[in-house]
């Protein structure tokens, strides 16, 4: 936004054309090389995919992730990410509004923590959670004794593995915008006699609505493509704890390649068309409080 | 805290703080939940690589082809990095100063990267480079390997990472008034001296940032390497690929160790950078 009325000031008065005429060359050899840089490392793969994915038409594309186990693989990943945001949003408004509300000892290493996930890699999230939750480990072998209940190894761990990776998401998109918030309108429903569950339902959730969807769009697309933490915990059994990453690499392994394309290709529209939609979403805010 | 406060706001106050049951149970719950989900699993990783001791933490660490994965991970990054400093500062300085058409489809398309699985980036590479890929017949005459080598590998990691540099540096060139760069300009500068002199110093600290953040994700990338790569021992592995074949071989201490080192190591890049922005960030508003 900056730029844009910068670049607009500056076409007005024109002085940066006079400023900078002795350096086309430059401006345009940074140029090239950006754009170039961009076109082999991003275009080129992506359309190469897509290309690949549509090879034989949408017809074999469909038939391709509708084969059993690879329709097993997308209700997978598409169910447990659905849980997983269900949580992570739940909990992610419940933390950002402890911390920016309360005081309490320890709140400035919880919201240390927070951040934590966005820092360790999701392969090194998997293992942390096979040494917690395994079979052969104290906690899991319990969990499974007293309440019959597979954590690795089963769709729960995987809910597991997307909740620590996405928990900065939500709290992070909420934080800032609870932080800004008028207090005065939660004080005066609170003069007037109303609840606490009626203030927040009323008052407090309604600005955060945005900032929450947000966080759970984008919490849902980065499940979609998780590969590193789910590969570990999962036990990848087809049909039973085996995502759509994880079909993809068997795939690509066993050389079907019109399975592997297709799926990819679907993975790749589900996720990015969520992020257009959180970046369309942001701009329509930002237009209409302008 | 307030309520024994003498002041005549105190009962209003205790109107407006709530209940404090309510504000008691929220703590609870969000210490457990955060406890439970993050602290909990670091902390068993840490007691699982020294179950068996220092002694065979150690050991496990200090074998041949730990070593050699964990160098190859940090040459690979080591790469990355350098790409990503010089190409990504130019694509942010392009966003931003720059006056292209179709400049918002470009801005969109920088964060492909968060939409892809790492297994689709490392599929991708192999459609290009494989086999029976699409530039194979270009490339087999001269002998050039990019699939199960080391091109391959870096490739990958750097379509993962591409977009924290460009990310981290556009606000702040933004921020950063164009008046300076020119009158630079009008004095007589030229463009690359603009760029050293007044331009770069500006964007010190978003380039440190974006140089940590991408580097803490390329030591940290497992899936992308291990379909292009193919994990080949001593060849093609590095530390994720590592620590994925120790869990496969039941040597449990060995991935354990490896796994608790590779987080420690990235995060400490990630908090330590977090830190150093801080203490810049406050000394600037002093």
């Amino acid at each position: 936004m900056g730029a844009v009325s910068f670049n607009e000031s500056l076409e007005k008065g024109k002085p940066n054309r006079e400023a900078t005429h002795q350096i086309p060359w430059g401006r345009l050899g940074v140029r090239t090389a950006a754009l170039s840089y961009l076109t082999l490392l991003l275009i080129i793969p992506l359309v190469v995919i897509f290309r690949d994915g549509f090879r034989e038409g949408i017809d074999e594309l469909v038939h391709q992730v509708t084969q059993p186990i690879a329709w097993s693989s997308l209700l997978l990943t598409l169910w447990t990410a659905g849980v997983m945001t269900v949580i992570n949003t739940i909990m992610g408004t419940m933390t950002a509004y402890v911390i920016v509300r309360y005081d309490f000892p320890g709140k400035t290493l919880l919201n240390s923590l927070i951040d934590l996930p966005l820092a360790i890699p999701t392969l090194v999230t998997g293992v942390m959670l096979v040494v917690l939750f395994g079979p052969q480990q104290a906690l899991g072998a319990w969990l499974k004794e007293e309440f019959d209940l597979s954590i690795i190894f089963a769709p729960p761990g995987i809910i597991l593995a997307l909740l620590f990776i996405t928990f900065p998401f939500v709290v992070r998109a909420v934080q800032p915008v609870l932080l800004n918030l008028d207090r005065n309108q939660e004080d005066a429903a609170a003069t007037l006699g109303g609840g606490s569950w009626v203030i927040f339902k009323r008052i407090t959730l309604p600005p955060l609505i945005l900032p929450l969807t947000n966080g759970a769009l984008l919490s849902f697309a980065r499940a979609i493509g998780e590969f590193g933490a789910i590969v570990i915990v999962a036990g990848n059994i087809p049909m039973y704890s085996q995502t759509a990453a994880v079909y993809v690499l068997g795939e690509v392994e066993s050389e079907n390649r019109l399975g592997a394309s297709a799926m990819s290709v679907l993975m790749i529209a589900i996720a990015f068309s969520l992020m257009m939609l959180v970046d369309w979403l942001q701009h329509r805010n930002h237009a209409e409080t302008r | 805290m307030n309520e024994s406060k003498p002041i005549p706001e105190s009962i209003t106050r205790s109107i407006l703080r709530g209940n404090p049951w309510i504000r008691r149970l929220l703590i609870t719950l969000v210490v457990i939940y955060v406890g439970g989900l993050i602290l909990a699993p670091i902390a068993a990783l840490t007691i699982g690589a020294f179950k068996e001791g220092l002694g065979s933490f150690f050991s496990s660490l200090g074998q041949p082809d730990v070593l050699y994965a964990f160098w190859l991970t940090l040459m690979i990054s080591l790469i990355v990095v350098a790409v990503h400093a010089i190409f990504g500062t130019m694509v942010a300085w392009v966003l931003v100063r720059d006056r292209l058409p179709g400049k918002n489809l470009i801005n969109g398309l920088i964060d492909m990267p968060f939409a892809v699985s790492p297994v689709v980036v490392g599929y991708m590479l192999i459609l290009l480079f494989g086999r029976n890929g699409v530039l194979a017949p270009v490339l087999a005459p001269f002998g050039i390997r990019v699939a199960f080598a080391l091109p391959g590998m870096i490739l990958a990691t750097l379509f993962v990472t591409l977009p924290f540099m460009i990310r981290e540096l556009i606000p702040v060139l933004r921020n950063f008034s164009i008046n300076q760069e020119l009158a630079a300009a009008t004095m007589g500068a030229g463009g690359w001296q603009i760029f050293r002199r007044v331009t770069f110093p500006a964007l010190r600290w978003g380039f440190f940032y974006g140089i940590t953040l991408t580097f803490a994700r390329a030591l940290g990338e497992f899936g992308a390497v291990l379909v292009i790569g193919g994990g080949v021992q001593g060849r093609t592995e590095t530390a994720t690929l590592y620590i994925y074949r120790a869990l496969d071989e039941r040597n449990y201490v060995g991935a354990y160790s490896a796994a608790l080192i590779l987080g420690l190591l990235s995060l400490t890049l990630v908090l330590g950078s977090d830190y150093i922005r801080r203490r810049e960030q406050a000394e600037q508003k002093k």
